[in-house]
């Protein structure tokens, strides 16, 4: 009954590039951290959510970042989307992860944080999970990177790289949180 | 992903952990203002109860409805087709024939839930069957026991009572034993079976000599209907040997759990207000029975059949 479990693709990942180092995503990040609260003139009722798995690590650091250099604290969280998206009938049921997010969203400005933007489809997905919680005041969308082919209209508010890519090829993020080293790669699924 | 939820055989040890790990994440949606979740939109669950049943039709209902699932009751009682002489099979196809996903079926019958997963193309999953299982019983109880203790390994568990009629026990027995907990069957020797010791269960006929030394007590209604078949003397006497009384629960370790699958007689199993001690988790069992069934509902309908 292997099958109850999702499937992890069982092809190996083939590096093309290394197009972001340890470095780029630390000042990427802080670059970011500013941006939003210059946007958002303040800390003030700021909430830094992270999409799960890679999201939730960069969320972290965002809003401990603005902490420091802000001298306030900055309310963060994380978001498993995985009950809202449109491809479950798709791809089969994934594992869960939790859910935590700060109680109150009402009035807030909720800024979403994910590691790639691609098809869209997943913020999609958390549109629905964070209005389930509770309704922001606004909410805005931060990410590492963004590598086109959008198939739904959406945009981020704050990007680290823009990485144009062919459909054909993967991104991967790696998060010192999870994968023991911070860093963008392309490369392709053999 | 299985298609049909039909014994606890077909779940191994990891199989059991994932499910319950997946209740943990959905538990967190019954506290959101909001308690439902898009996931199984579209899909439509149906109910078929062959046996009266509360809490078991109102969890899975209760769990389809939190995914966003339609859901449809058929009770085979006098206002149903049974009543005007529809076999089981046809009924099966009627189902079928208007399209539904899942089938939780309860039937008097060992085995109903089997014979219906080979007329149907949607999941079945079994809500209990005659003495048979009763698979989601006996992992929300898993899953209510996990909440105290961390690890299921090496706990000392004893079911007690009617073990001999139970689906409850059969299923509780077989997902304890996988996960690792060691089982004492407690209970006059007319109601415990015989052949239970081939499940890896321990007997015992005397509550007394196991009490103190237990993690968890699991108390199994005394069927009352059974009395006449002359299984034990008296409920009276049921009660002075192998129910858990006042003066029995204070003897259990102070961590140990409480645990009954309801519905209770109160003052033959289990104490008049031994139900409400603090470490009774009771209640909580009812609970859990709603995460537990979201999890197998969304990881047996939520997503493609291409491993069925």
């Amino acid at each position: 009954m292997a099958g109850l479990r999702s499937a992890e693709p069982d092809q190996e990942f083939a590096v093309k590039a290394r197009v972001m180092t340890a470095d780029d995503v630390r000042r990427a990040l802080t670059r970011i951290s500013h941006e939003i609260v210059e946007h958002n003139k303040g800390t003030e009722d700021l909430v830094i959510v992270g999409i799960r798995t890679r999201g939730a690590p960069l969320a972290e650091r965002i809003a401990s970042s603005i902490a420091q250099f802000e001298g306030a604290d900055v309310a963060s969280g994380a978001l498993d989307v995985t009950l809202y998206r449109d491809d479950v009938n798709l791809r089969g049921p994934r594992s869960l992860e939790a859910t935590t997010v700060p109680a109150d969203l009402d009035g807030r400005t909720v800024v979403l944080v994910d590691d790639v933007l691609y098809t869209g489809r997943t913020i999609r997905a958390a549109f629905d999970a964070v209005l389930d919680l509770g309704r922001p005041r606004a909410v805005r969308l931060a990410v590492l990177v963004d590598r086109g082919h959008r198939e739904l209209p959406i945009r981020a508010d704050h990007v680290g790289k823009n990485l144009p890519t062919s459909a054909t090829e993967v991104v991967k993020v790696h998060v010192n949180e999870i994968d023991g080293e911070d860093a963008v790669l392309i490369g392709e699924y053999r | 992903m299985i298609k049909h939820l039909l014994s606890m055989d077909q779940l191994s040890g990891d199989d059991i952990t994932h499910i319950l790990d997946t209740a943990d994440s959905l538990r967190q949606v019954t506290d959101r203002p909001i308690k439902k979740l898009p996931t199984l939109r579209g899909r439509t669950v149906c109910n078929l109860f062959y046996e009266a049943s509360t809490r078991t039709r109102i969890s899975f209902e209760l769990a389809a409805k939190r995914l966003s699932a339609d859901v449809i009751n058929f009770s085979a009682d006098s206002k149903s087709s049974v009543s005007k002489g529809e076999s089981f099979k046809d009924t099966a196809w009627t189902l079928e024939a208007m399209g539904v996903d899942a089938i939780v079926v309860r039937h008097g019958s060992s085995g109903a839930p089997l014979q219906l997963s080979k007329w149907v193309r949607a999941s079945v999953l079994n809500a209990g069957d005659g003495a048979h299982e009763h698979p989601t019983q006996a992992l929300l109880d898993l899953f209510s026991i996990r909440e105290h203790f961390k690890d299921l390994s090496g706990l000392n568990v004893a079911i007690v009572g009617d073990v001999v009629h139970s689906r409850v026990a059969r299923s509780n027995v077989k997902g304890l034993v996988t996960m690792g907990a060691s089982v004492t069957l407690v209970g006059p020797p007319t109601l415990i079976p015989p052949q239970a010791r081939a499940w890896g269960a321990e007997i015992s006929h005397d509550l007394d000599s196991v009490v103190d030394d237990l993690d968890v007590v699991y108390l199994l209604r005394v069927q009352k209907e059974r009395q006449n078949e002359q299984l034990f003397p008296s409920l009276r006497e049921y009660a002075a040997i192998w129910g858990l009384d006042a003066r029995r629960a204070r003897r259990l370790k102070p961590d140990a759990l409480i645990m009954h699958p309801g519905p209770m007689n109160r003052g033959v199993e289990i104490g008049a207000d031994v139900s409400e001690y603090p470490r009774s988790i009771i209640l909580d069992q009812v609970a859990n029975g709603l995460a537990v069934r979201m999890s197998l509902l969304y990881l047996m309908l939520g997503g493609h059949e291409e491993a069925a």
